[in-house]
């Protein structure tokens, strides 16, 4: 139903290490809900639209806010890596 | 409840800051053993009350939450204390703002006193998937509380607080709600600000309060719900202030509900509370609500599907868990998740990847909200004849701690009543109606979108009944 190869492509997409070990479970789990959903095939949606809210549309002014704002420095903090006011990240180029 | 500690307040029979004492006793005595409370803000809620107690003695009227002790699921911001949302991956994340709700009922004098335990992100219906600890039910140790608001329920339960909110995806206000005898409401899509509650699903989820009563239930309700210029799927209701009488109360009772799956004791329960509001005068009308099938297995292709983009923030950078023992930038993505999320967010993770990967967006996503639209318009469709529909909130009794966590299908059958009202939009309210043995069973009321005011009406009518 779904192979290794591609349990692992999937991880690669989401961005996640798995170990071998888990690569197997998810491998047995995954098929088993894959399997658990293909009932909705018997539905017939040749004719229906996708879901929509039926919510209006919320705008609002493209304004540039101050830049005191006081969480600024809480969100910064937050960050496992920093430097002044900067969020530091590995190097992207070699 | 509430407004009989209001009074009491006012009188000064007690005071706030006692109210709040006794109840931060009451949490370190006995949590021990339920472990529903995740962090605790005692300093805090102790000085609030007594700002309460001040504005009271000055004479001023205070508003009907002021002085009311309170808990908040933790993955709800409340500012400058830790929101972990049941996750590894925000162990000590401290929330830089308030959430619009707790924002709300600060304002209204409400007392914070912790943070409460549940499912990793919400993803669980039994809060054994909290990385932290299991919660247990308050009724019977041995059985889990529900989930994923199963701190929030087990606290109101345990009278750790007066009310709590939780969070409701697909059921996670609900049945925790009905597991352990409480009150639970899941507001109409958008009647609730979402701003600062932890996103699992966004389309699906809402901030829901959790009480003791049904009255309790409607003024927390009138508190935090309303439009919200930080959450642009709010919405102000209308005044839908309508009175009905009993007699023109239309119920209708879903037949795809009472077949396989479902305990028979369980079935019997909610069989006698129908009856209870016939004998009333209500009128029940047998209704189809032919995709209820479908419900689920849309369900876990929508939630997980949403939960894969919103979850992509965690990548180690910005806050929470980071794994800095690599290399490359994008190593530290990867090593960060796949430490940093437990197993059933990894497993949600990846199949909404799949369900949205080139090749197999249209077979399942596309899909899956297609049928979503199917199970929209069967409500549409039986809303045309009756007024409310009562179901059951879960196909079984609270189930024991251990039973059905190796089994994530099993799990997530738990959730099997809820999901529908979650995928259409629609408020649900989960009310206790009897018990098997000591065990609470829950009713679900589902009504039209802004009908809260009407279900709420017909849930208090229980009781006088």
């Amino acid at each position: 139903m779904i192979s290794k190869e591609e349990v692992k492509h999937i991880a690669k997409l989401a961005r996640l290490s798995l170990s071998e070990k888990e690569i197997e479970r998810m491998q047995k789990d995954l098929a088993k809900i894959l399997d658990y959903v293909e009932k909705l095939k018997e539905v017939d949606v040749s004719k229906t639209k996708p879901f929509s809210m039926k919510l209006e549309n919320v705008f609002r002014k493209d304004e540039a806010k101050s830049k005191d704002f006081p969480e600024i420095k809480n969100l910064i903090e937050m960050a496992p890596e920093r430097k002044e006011n900067y969020i530091k990240v590995k190097s992207v180029f070699k | 409840m509430i407004k009989e500690i209001h009074q009491s307040l006012i009188k000064k029979e007690f005071s706030a800051e006692e109210i709040c004492q006794k109840y931060l006793e009451k949490i370190e005595k006995f949590d021990k053993e339920i472990k529903s409370f995740l962090t605790l803000a005692e300093d805090f809620a102790i000085s609030q009350a007594k700002e309460i107690d001040e504005r009271i003695a000055r004479g001023e009227k205070i508003p009907i939450l002021a002085g009311i002790p309170c808990a908040i699921k933790d993955n709800i911001l409340v500012k400058d204390l830790k929101c972990t949302a049941g996750s590894k991956i925000l162990e000590n994340y401290i929330a830089p703002y308030d959430a619009t709700v707790v924002k709300k009922l600060k304002e209204a004098g409400a007392i914070i006193l912790g943070k409460t335990n549940l499912d990793e992100f919400a993803m669980g219906s039994s809060t054994e998937n909290s990385a932290f600890f299991k919660t247990k039910n308050p009724i019977d140790l041995e059985r889990v509380p529900g989930g994923s608001s199963g701190g929030s329920a087990a606290a109101v339960a345990a009278d750790f607080c007066i009310f709590a909110l939780g969070s409701d995806t697909g059921g996670s206000v609900r049945q925790p709600a009905a597991f352990c005898g409480i009150v639970g409401l899941k507001p109409t899509y958008g009647a609730v600000s979402r701003y600062g509650l932890i996103a699992f699903a966004s389309s699906l989820d809402q901030i829901g309060p959790m009480t003791k009563t049904v009255e309790d239930c409607e003024i927390v309700f009138d508190v935090i719900k309303g439009r919200d210029e930080m959450d642009s799927t709010s919405y102000e209701i209308r005044n839908t202030n309508y009175e009905i009488q009993i007699k023109d109360l239309k119920i209708g009772v879903p037949k795809e509900y009472f077949v396989e799956g479902i305990e028979k004791e369980v079935e019997n329960v909610i069989k006698e509370a129908i009856k209870k509001y016939e004998k009333m005068g209500a009128k029940i009308i047998e209704i189809s609500l032919p995709h209820t099938q479908y419900a689920l297995p849309a369900y876990c292709i929508v939630a997980t599907s949403e939960a894969s983009a919103n979850l992509a923030r965690y990548d180690g950078i910005k806050y929470g868990y980071s794994n800095h023992q690599v290399l490359d930038l994008i190593d530290v993505y990867f090593k960060s998740r796949g430490k940093g999320f437990g197993q059933e967010v990894k497993r949600r993770i990846m199949l909404g990847t799949f369900s949205l990967s080139a090749g197999y967006y249209e077979a399942y996503y596309l899909r899956a909200q297609k049928v979503r639209q199917k199970i929209f318009e069967d409500f549409e469709k039986a809303f045309k004849i009756v007024d409310a529909i009562f179901t059951p909130v879960s196909p079984t009794l609270p189930f024991k701690l251990g039973e059905k966590i190796d089994d994530p299908l099993k799990m997530y059958l738990s959730d099997v009543f809820t999901v529908s009202a979650s995928l259409a939009g629609l408020p649900a309210i989960s009310i206790p109606c009897g018990k098997v043995k000591n065990l609470p069973v829950g009713l679900q009321i589902i009504g039209r979108p802004f009908s809260e005011k009407l279900i709420f009406q017909i849930a208090k009518l229980y009781d006088i009944g």
